[in-house]
């Protein structure tokens, strides 16, 4: 598939949250208002790209020689705990400003099933270096634009009269499958209109 | 002790109350013989963590803690991986992606730092017994909803002559697809908890 087919796919066609379920706690929980859902956003695509990378070459220099495929899901997590603790400390020597904006939510990205997602869908799908990069990247910024609409939807819902049993984390649900029902529109009809 | 078992059924149910677990919880639930089988596999990796966790309590350092529980937590799910891929490996393949993502469910960590690092084994047993077999029952509940309505059909197992699929008269033929889809999981989840908010309100009224 082409390079612009993987990121049409991976941002509108199997959104991680609307399509594939990826990261929905991060999605209902941190998207209560708009800056810290793109400090998020911001957070989760810089993790996964990098996840991408490190989980490719754990697997086809390491699993695979050593004939220990089985380890994947170990070493997959393992790898990504490890990435995380490192951009946190990478960024925080090299840029304060932006560990101030992005630090509080790098703990909460080892246990966010998107990045562990991507590097499993990377193995499955056979991408090779590049390919999973980008597929990290674009999954990532599918995420992105799904918890930056629905944190601006939900500070204009703050403003409105909703049901009591359904104020909070309901209503967040029900917006998210109205957004998905929308997002029913990219398929992969689009994909073949738009590449040939 | 009994308490331990029952509050995560119904009073801290971990998908509807606590709301952890998402991702499968939504992601497998289109058929309900899909809903047994995660929940089979979350009991197992709980029960194991949360006896290993507890067991191993006072040697595992404190600063540390977080990356051992993963270590177990992996390793269990790696075994359920294996398993699940040798004897049933179409429920496996229907799975997918979500089997090595029995990692990263929230629920399993959650039990093993907020509960299984500072109780008894018997009570942590208790603990992942009643929290698995809650998360069982929500994901049961809403594939119940998504795949009668979806598909017009109940999955269960094939036994004997019985084929494991029960039809539903009237739905099979046109069946609200939207339900199946990733919308239907949305609203369903969303219309169910609101539910559960409206019956927690309602019980503490009476109170």
């Amino acid at each position: 598939m082409s390079y612009i087919g993987i990121i049409i796919t991976f941002v509108f066609i199997n959104n991680f949250i609307l399509t594939q379920f990826l990261g929905l706690c991060p999605f209902i929980g941190v998207s209560k208002d708009v800056e810290s859902a793109v400090g998020m956003g911001f957070a989760v695509t810089f993790v996964m790209a990098m996840a991408s990378i490190a989980s490719w070459a754990i697997y086809h220099y390491v699993l695979v020689p050593l004939d220990i495929v089985f380890l994947q899901t170990i070493s997959f997590i393992l790898v990504i705990a490890a990435l995380v603790q490192l951009v946190e400390l990478v960024i925080q020597k090299i840029s304060p400003a932006l560990y101030k904006a992005l630090g509080i939510f790098l703990p909460l990205i080892t246990t966010n099933c998107a990045v562990l997602g991507i590097a499993i869908i990377n193995v499955r799908n056979d991408y090779n270096a590049l390919e999973s990069f980008i597929a990290g990247i674009a999954a990532g910024l599918g995420f992105l634009l799904a918890i930056l609409l629905m944190s601006t939807i939900r500070v204009k819902l703050d403003l409105e009269w909703i049901p009591k049993s359904f104020r909070g984390i309901p209503i967040a649900f029900v917006t998210g499958g109205l957004m998905a029902l929308a997002f029913m529109a990219f398929d992969n009809a689009l994909l073949n209109n738009l590449l040939g | 002790m009994l308490k331990e078992f029952t509050k995560g059924l119904i009073k801290e149910n971990p998908v509807f109350i606590i709301v952890l677990g998402l991702c499968p919880a939504l992601g497998v639930s289109t058929k309900v013989i899909n809903s047994l089988g995660m929940g089979a596999g979350v009991i197992f990796v709980l029960l194991g963590s949360n006896i290993f966790v507890s067991l191993l309590k006072d040697f595992i350092p404190e600063k540390v803690r977080i990356p051992a529980y993963i270590v177990i937590i992996a390793s269990f799910v790696t075994i359920v991986e294996m398993v699940m891929e040798a004897f049933i490996p179409a429920l496996y393949d229907s799975l997918g992606v979500f089997v090595p993502l029995i990692v990263v469910n929230c629920i399993i960590l959650g039990r093993a730092e907020a509960f299984a690092n500072k109780n008894t084994i018997q009570a942590s047993i208790l603990d992942a017994l009643g929290m698995g077999i809650g998360f069982t029952l929500a994901l049961i509940l809403i594939a119940l909803v998504r795949e009668v309505f979806g598909l017009g059909t109940i999955t269960l197992f094939p036994i004997g002559s019985f084929s494991g699929v029960i039809e539903v008269p009237g739905l099979v033929d046109s069946p609200v697809r939207v339900f199946g889809l990733a919308a239907g999981a949305l609203l369903v989840m969303g219309f169910l908890k609101a539910l559960f908010t409206w019956i927690e309100d309602i019980r503490r009224v009476k109170q």
